[in-house]
């Protein structure tokens, strides 16, 4: 059964995904002759005889190798565009201290990665070799090694400048890798318009190819860094294994001097800057297929489509991105068309059941709901870390007499912890990424629920100690064990708040505050799109809506929306909760996942007033509780 | 096709235009009694003066620099300093006229290439004049405001759904006058307008008739006419909160436009000229001076000097247009986030005006040419225009038909779209050439008093929300003297065919010229025009007549809707499978 379900859901994806994958694919080749022929320009340029480069440049993109060069770049895009799709989230994973981050970057499959963006990158960097010709062509040169001036022998030795080449490429093609995920390229950003794809690919184009130089130049530099100091391992090796001669007239380039040369800088900066556009271009083709609408019927018109209708995709668990697809199309239709609003609106044909309708917006409201109990656990969460501090302080000052500051603490314990459980409970049961771990994607966000785990694991390990103290204190006279228990515990407070004053130390355990809080907002944009589309279909239910389906649940929606808000509202008034979104820059590393808390808190509003403007005073007729209907005459009255 | 002589003769001087009732403009001294019925609606609106000379003249940042000693930089802070400043240009400039020795082949060299640059951008400037203007001269050349540089009110927006507006000041600072009640709260409140009314009969009654004659017994009963009593700098208002905030922020400087967003109590998106400012004024709060982290920045490189706002009516994006950048600007204002909508060709975009239905947008460029986008997917149609660029625009409530005029010509031509459907993705779908519905040439009206001339080039035009009337501030030609500036209103008859009626003129005070006009988002009566004078007086006048359809901004009828609702009744009751 499950077998089946999942089945059918790979189907989905395949269905939904497979197409636009090959689409993404098909472009970013078709266009690596267009970004061959600029290399090949650039590589040869000759500034004071334009014609004659002009001229030789065309000779050149027609020659057998050039061919070969496209043909062998197609296989390694493919292999990019293999990795963009595997390694893609709608959620983004954002480490909360730096040790997660360590952690993440010798994660095995961040280790795979790298080292198959690492030979990618040498691939790419023969190529442009090759094309680039001249010294740079070969990694084995004839050359003449003369012990005397007569007898001088023909050998082969090493072309330093190639190697200097390929481990340029292998060294960007890390450093992509690392960018990767340190950036988190792999999430993918919804747009805030929709705009067809030639214009966002158009408009992305110019950003990505300032990134590419600009990044291709730090690399160039930290590589040549990294060569001075430790090129002569790889020359070495190289020259030992295939028996290559090193060419002693020949200026070494692990020295300054050797380095200092302007157009083997130019030459790697340009290869560079090739490597970065191809992949940046089959990683942008990728993001601008997968975040494109897709249209889901909200009624099938055939049988064997209901699998893949608007209610059944929402209320199935399907992977994350057809689940984001599905929120998107809801959002659009909701707002520009009335023809699917009315066939949400509608009733099932024998029965008159708005099924439609109530598959939506059950959907819809349980994320939302899911989403206020998250953010009330990380409220109890943050309230009950200062009174788990105090207790430490109170532990501290009585260390001699344990079993009297335990007593003390009994009620105070079993009072809070309960509580505690229960929301972390509750948290990890309404975290999307709790079970189900069928889906790929899940397993591929492996890190994420270690780091983000580690705290509440951290805290919940702390806290579930205390029932087990109480219990076994009041359940019989043994006070042998709890005395060791508490001198354990102890022994922990202590290393810990050691440890604690390392800097060294804390510096790899500190949570960040904002990571933490991006974290429990990550994939806040599902929760968007549900309340857009909510909102919208609800205002328009007002005229739009003949048989009242939308009434019945309209209490419900306007208790969830006033709950959430509340919650959201008292969020923004943590501590370390910044209120103002930090800058975007305008580059082309998407940090939009930032800030959809924001995002979150600007749409609930404009939701909940997009249904009080609509309905004006016909909602006082809606049950609603009293606090609630303050808060909504405030916002009747345009006071909120 | 409507002239302006089927108009009626503008009235006397001496009197002003108090509300349009049964059909007809009446008029009378300031402040002359409405009729009783309708006194109360209007009676809590700030009618206010803002007198140029109260305003102090915005603290210029050169001026600051005369006290001081001169000193002069190294060259490489005063070369830094220019690029920040000027550009490449300003850094050739700089480098060129600098006094230290030593530099005499770099300066040769860069001479030329000042002479060069200066060139280009003089050949830059002749296809397109407007870039060589300044930043000021820029805004006062596209603002929708008539005398944009001298007049003490710069910019003025109603709140869509409350009785709250925003007024920008020669001072560049933005004040935020909230009335009491708002027209637009439903229902429960309309005890309470009885009860005002009957205090005020009872008031009316006892008070003794001839108590003060020069000053008639007004129906503003609470707010005196300001010019005559107050002093100058104060402002006497009634029945408005007594707060009322004056936004000012170090960035906000030269202020084109203002624009309160949709769907929200009180967020203020102000143009200025480096940037654009998102004020989040708390409704409840009684501070009178927010402090300037209340204010989001919006600013983006080569984005200056912002010239139009456009809030999309579902609240969510906020367009923004300059006439240097050939892009607008789409903004998601609460993560800053923002996408540009490049269309080359035009030279920039000057002015912004974003359908009621939400379903289009009008852009006007500098240039003799305008576009219409297409809100969903974000495609563009564009017309180009015979004579001059587009110089304003209006929409009507269902986003079916665009109003718009052209500089250098006195006509009003009308566009029309076809009925907007969501599934129509990215076509604009509009008609192929627009029609003339109204002529504005010079008209002469023979008055006892004298002749009147009236007539021109239109400056801005708007629709009001229930779609019945139109009013336009056309402007006088400048070379002619007698000529000058008046508000024209218009009704509007749909069927059988799109037509405009005269109504009548407008006047105000003695020399008083009209500046900005706005109509209230939500007037339950009719419509309400506020009309922002030249001598700094806002002053309200109601428009009473029965609407077929409710305004938009009202409760009852969402924006999105207003379209939608007719095409629905057709669809058949139970779905067919």
């Amino acid at each position: 059964m499950e077998a089946a379900a999942a089945g059918r859901q790979r189907a989905l994806l395949r269905q939904v995904l497979g197409w636009r994958l090959a689409a993404a694919v098909a472009w970013s080749v078709l266009l690596l002759p267009v970004c061959t022929a600029a290399f090949v320009l650039l590589s040869g340029v000759q500034p004071l005889r334009p014609l004659r480069w002009l001229s030789d440049s065309f000779d050149d993109l027609c020659t057998s190798h050039v061919i070969f060069c496209i043909l062998l770049m197609s296989v390694v895009i493919l292999v990019i565009s293999v990795f963009n799709a595997e390694f893609y989230a709608v959620v983004p994973s954002i480490p909360c201290s730096r040790l997660a981050l360590i952690g993440k970057i010798i994660h095995p499959q961040q280790v795979i990665h790298s080292v198959a963006h690492a030979v990618m990158g040498m691939l790419v960097a023969w190529c442009a070799a090759v094309m680039t010709k001249g010294r740079f062509q070969f990694l084995a040169v004839p050359c003449t090694i003369s012990e005397s001036l007569d007898d001088a022998v023909p050998q082969m030795c090493l072309n330093e400048y190639h190697l200097f080449f390929l481990l340029s490429g292998a060294f960007m093609g890390y450093c992509y890798s690392l960018l990767y995920l340190i950036n988190n390229m792999n999430y993918l950003p919804f747009p805030i318009i929709q705009q067809y794809k030639y214009l966002r690919f158009r408009r992305s184009l110019p950003l990505l190819i300032k990134h590419s130089c600009v990044e291709s130049l730090y690399s160039v530099r930290n590589f040549c860094v990294a060569y001075y100091f430790f090129g002569y391992i790889p020359k070495m090796w190289i020259s030992t294994t295939m028996d290559l001669r090193i060419d002693s007239k020949l200026h070494p380039l692990d020295t300054l001097s050797g380095l200092l040369d302007l157009s083997l800088f130019y030459h790697a900066w340009l290869c560079g800057v090739f490597l970065l556009v191809t992949w940046y271009i089959a990683w942008l083709f990728f993001k601008i297929y997968a975040t494109e609408t897709h249209r889901f019927p909200v009624q099938p018109t055939f049988a064997e489509e209901t699998d893949q209708c608007l209610p059944k995709i929402l209320n199935s668990n399907p992977p994350l991105i057809i689940k984001f697809l599905a929120l998107q199309d809801l959002m659009l239709l909701s707002q520009y068309s009335p023809v699917r609003r009315q066939e949400v609106f509608s009733l099932s044909q024998p029965g008159g059941h708005p099924h439609n309708w109530t598959a939506i917006s059950r959907e819809c409201l349980s994320l939302l709901t899911d989403l206020t109990q998250r953010l009330i656990a990380q409220q109890e969460a943050a309230a009950a870390n200062g009174r788990a501090k105090q207790q430490v302080g109170e532990m501290k000052v009585s260390p001699q007499t344990p079993g009297a500051a335990g007593a003390e603490d009994i009620p105070f314990q079993l009072q809070s912890s309960p509580a505690l459980n229960c929301k972390a409970g509750i948290l990890d049961l309404s975290s999307p990424w709790h079970g189900k771990v069928q889906s790929p994607l899940i397993v591929r966000r492996g890190p994420k629920l270690w780091t983000s785990g580690s705290g509440l694991q951290m805290n919940g390990s702390h806290h579930e100690s205390f029932p087990v103290l109480s219990v076994a204190r009041v359940g019989s006279e043994a006070v042998q064990p709890s005395f060791i228990y508490t001198w354990l515990q102890n022994k922990q407070e202590q290393i810990k708040n050691f440890l604690s004053r390392r800097v060294l130390i804390m510096y790899f355990f500190s949570k960040h505050p904002e990571a933490s809080i991006q974290a429990v907002f990550s994939d806040a944009q599902m929760h968007i799109w549900a309340l857009e589309g909510l909102s919208h279909l609800v205002a328009a239910s007002f005229t739009e809506d003949q048989f009242g389906v939308v009434q019945t649940t309209l209490p419900a929606i306007l208790n969830t929306l006033l709950t959430l808000q509340e919650v959201v509202d008292r969020h923004f008034k943590l501590p370390h909760v910044s209120s103002k979104p930090p800058r975007s820059s305008g580059s082309l590393v998407d940090t939009s996942y930032k800030t959809l808390r924001f995002a979150l808190r600007a749409s609930l509003k404009t939701a909940l007033y997009r249904i009080t403007t609509v309905f004006g005073e016909h909602l006082n007729a809606v049950q609603v509780s009293t606090e609630h209907k303050k808060r909504l005459q405030q916002f009747l009255e345009y006071k909120e | 096709m409507c002239s302006l002589a089927l108009f009626p003769p503008p009235p006397p001087p001496g009197a002003v235009t108090l509300c349009e009732f049964n059909n007809a403009l009446l008029c009378g001294r300031r402040g002359e009694p409405l009729p009783l019925d309708f006194q109360s609606l209007l009676a809590a609106l700030p009618a206010l003066t803002l007198p140029e000379d109260g305003l102090k003249g915005p603290g210029r940042p050169e001026s600051g620099a005369q006290p001081f000693l001169h000193h002069r930089e190294a060259l490489w802070k005063r070369v830094l300093c220019a690029w920040r400043d000027g550009g490449l240009c300003g850094l050739l400039k700089e480098i060129v006229s600098a006094e230290e020795e030593g530099l005499q082949w770099a300066k040769t060299a860069l001479s030329c290439v000042l002479t060069a640059c200066r060139w280009l951008s003089s050949l830059h400037g002749s296809i397109l004049p407007h870039l060589s203007l300044t930043s000021e001269d820029m805004i006062a050349a596209f603002s929708q405001a008539v005398d944009w540089a001298g007049c003490s009110v710069r910019a003025f927006a109603w709140h869509p759904h409350t009785s709250k507006f925003a007024v920008a000041l020669l001072d560049d600072s933005v004040r935020v006058y909230n009335s009491s009640r708002s027209p637009c709260s439903p229902g429960g409140s309309r005890q309470a307008y009885k009860a005002l009314l009957k205090r005020r009969l009872s008031q009316l009654m006892l008070r003794p008739k001839q108590r003060c004659p020069a000053e008639p017994l007004s129906p503003c009963w609470d707010f005196k006419p300001t010019s005559a009593r107050s002093p100058p700098g104060l402002w006497a208002l009634n029945h408005t909160s007594a707060t009322i905030p004056s936004l000012k922020h170090r960035l906000q400087r030269n202020v084109a436009a203002v624009a309160w967003k949709p769907l929200c109590a009180s967020i203020l998106a102000v143009a200025c000229q480096s940037c654009v400012l998102v004020w989040h004024l708390d409704p409840t709060s009684l501070s009178t001076r927010p402090s300037s982290g209340c204010a989001q920045v919006l600013s983006y490189p080569g984005h200056s000097p912002v010239t139009s706002l456009a809030w999309a009516p579902s609240g969510k994006l906020l367009l923004s247009a300059s006439p240097v950048d050939t892009a607008m600007l789409v903004w998601d204002v609460s993560t800053e986030n923002c996408v540009q909508l490049q269309w080359f060709g035009g030279g920039g975009v000057t002015f912004l005006a974003w359908s009621p239905d939400g379903s289009k947008v009008l852009a006007a460029t500098p240039s003799a040419v305008f576009k219409v986008w297409e809100a969903q997917m974000w495609t563009c149609e564009k017309w180009p225009t015979i004579k001059g660029r587009c110089q304003t625009g209006c929409w009507s409530p269902d986003g079916s038909r665009l109003l718009f005029t052209v500089l250098g010509e006195s006509v009003i031509y009308s566009l029309s779209f076809s009925e907007y459907r969501g599934d129509m993705q990215g076509q604009v779908g509009g008609s192929k050439t627009a029609s003339i519905v109204a002529d504005l040439s010079e008209t002469t009206f023979e008055m006892p008093y004298g002749e009147e001339r009236i007539g021109g080039a239109v400056q801005s035009m708007v629709w009001d929300p229930t779609g019945e009337r139109l009013a336009v501030i056309i402007r006088g030609d400048p070379s002619a003297v007698e000529t000058q500036t008046v508000v024209a209103v218009f009704r509007i008859r749909n069927s059988p065919v799109f037509e405009l009626l005269p109504c009548g003129f407008l006047r105000g005070e003695q020399s008083a010229e009209p500046q900005l006009i706005a109509f209230h988002p939500c007037f339950e009566k009719g419509a309400l025009l506020t009309v922002c004078w030249s001598t700094g007086t806002i002053s309200h006048i109601p428009f009473f007549f029965l609407s077929s359809r409710v305004p938009y901004g009202s409760p009852g009828r969402s924006p999105a809707v207003v379209t939608a609702s007719s095409s629905v009744r057709e669809q058949p009751l139970f779905s067919e499978l």
